[in-house]
């Protein structure tokens, strides 16, 4: 990889200080995406900024009804956190899916939600729990922070303290794995409130997306045949060596099905 | 640079480490500590996996900067003098190894499903490896391995 100055921070505002100051920094956190691409030399920072050791971005709690998880909890911390477990399920089984052990133990929920990967695993979370997105300077609703394929509305100088969760009655998430890197062909997460569903797709296309004749036809009535008559538009779907977007399209209905069952 | 202390298999090291240096060549390279094995340097063989601060972690993917102040464990930290640890007895009684590159990775990340779960199941186990790659033994025998070092 290319050589950078590294620095370890202490404090959110000693980090936002250095993104303003550096010509060309990147924000470490877990590293599990960042290093790979170092390693590849797609990326060629100044500066590289680890805020691994900032204190209090990793814990998680539950507040006001709602659940707060910071940006530096780990995907293993997700998994296996007892305020995750006893509120909202799914979002413990998406963590526990996502890489392997190894990855668990370092990349992080911010990390991920930060970068933005089409294929990952959380923005579908975030978009069906309506999650609130809390960064050093303001706070963006989950569906208006994920813009496209790698792009947020976070600017450059910002960083993510962590995430809020609405709390459903129930959620699942089901996710078809691209069997050599994990990541998800398609990924559905459905989660179940008083008064609506919400269902977010990741994986299928170039950014997370709700599919609202779906939500609709389930907040009706909660059960497979309810969605039987829906067709999913695939036309803007991803299409590439690992699966057709005519594939996806089908893949995102069965998983849809699949999460359904799961809940009913 | 980076000045970095580390604690590694219970011994402090104190040293200046060019600022990308990954973890793994500061063990291999800078220590000597070789038993840490480089092998698809993509995160995703695990012959690389060493014990972070009392969690495995594939030291490929991680800079040594970022182990300032943490306690590491490496494969040469298991055995005590002559006497192998009980998992690297167990992958030896078991022939789960052939060529041995992927071992030292599988046998940290074997020690740490067992201190994480005492006892667990075939399935348990195969899902735990799901970041490993051993291309000699089909994982048949690393399976028997772990399963008999469960006992000890």
């Amino acid at each position: 990889m290319y050589n950078f100055k590294y620095h370890k921070v202490n404090t959110i505002q000693e980090a936002v200080s250095l993104l303003s100051s550096c010509e060309d920094p990147k924000i470490l956190a877990g590293g599990h995406t960042l290093i790979p691409t170092l390693k590849q030399r797609l990326s060629q920072p100044s500066d590289i900024i680890d805020i691994s050791t900032i204190k209090d971005l990793s814990s998680i709690s539950i507040q006001n009804n709602k659940l707060m998880i910071g940006a530096l909890c780990t995907h293993n911390d997700v998994s296996s956190s007892p305020d995750v477990i006893s509120t909202i399920d799914g979002l413990s089984e998406l963590a526990k899916k996502i890489g392997d052990p190894q990855v668990r133990h370092r990349g992080t929920i911010g990390g991920s939600v930060a970068n933005a990967d089409p294929a990952a695993d959380y923005p579908a979370a975030l978009v069906a729990l309506k999650a609130v997105i809390h960064t050093s300077k303001s706070t963006y609703q989950a569906e208006k922070f994920f813009i496209d394929m790698f792009q947020t509305a976070i600017e450059t100088d910002e960083i993510i303290r962590g995430i809020e969760f609405e709390i459903p009655i129930t959620s699942s998430y089901k996710k078809f794995k691209n069997p050599a890197s994990g990541y998800a062909m398609a990924g559905v997460f459905i989660a179940k409130f008083d008064n609506d569903i919400r269902v977010a797709v990741t994986g299928a296309s170039s950014v997370v997306f709700r599919l609202r004749e779906v939500e609709e036809a389930l907040t009706n009535k909660f059960n497979i045949s309810s969605i039987e008559n829906i067709s999913i538009d695939s036309s803007n779907f991803n299409d590439d060596i690992h699966a057709s977007s005519k594939y996806r399209g089908n893949l995102v209905k069965v998983l849809v099905e699949e999460a359904i069952s799961d809940l009913i | 640079m980076t000045k970095i202390n580390t604690s590694i298999n219970g011994k402090i090291y104190s040293d200046e480490v060019e600022d990308n240096t990954l973890l793994v060549d500061f063990l291999r390279e800078k220590l000597g500590l070789t038993g840490t094995h480089v092998g698809c340097d993509t995160s995703q063989c695990g012959a690389c996996v060493v014990h972070l601060d009392g969690n495995s972690v594939k030291s490929c993917t991680t800079l040594a900067s970022q182990v300032e102040g943490k306690e590491l464990l490496t494969i040469e930290g298991l055995a005590k003098d002559d006497d192998l640890h009980p998992i690297q007895k167990s992958f030896q009684n078991n022939h789960a190894l052939q060529c041995g590159f992927c071992t030292p990775g599988l046998v940290m990340s074997s020690l740490d499903l067992l201190n994480k779960n005492k006892n667990p199941s075939e399935y348990e186990i195969r899902e735990w490896f799901e970041g490993h790659i051993c291309r000699c033994t089909g994982y048949k025998n690393i399976i028997k391995a772990v399963q008999e070092a469960i006992a000890l």
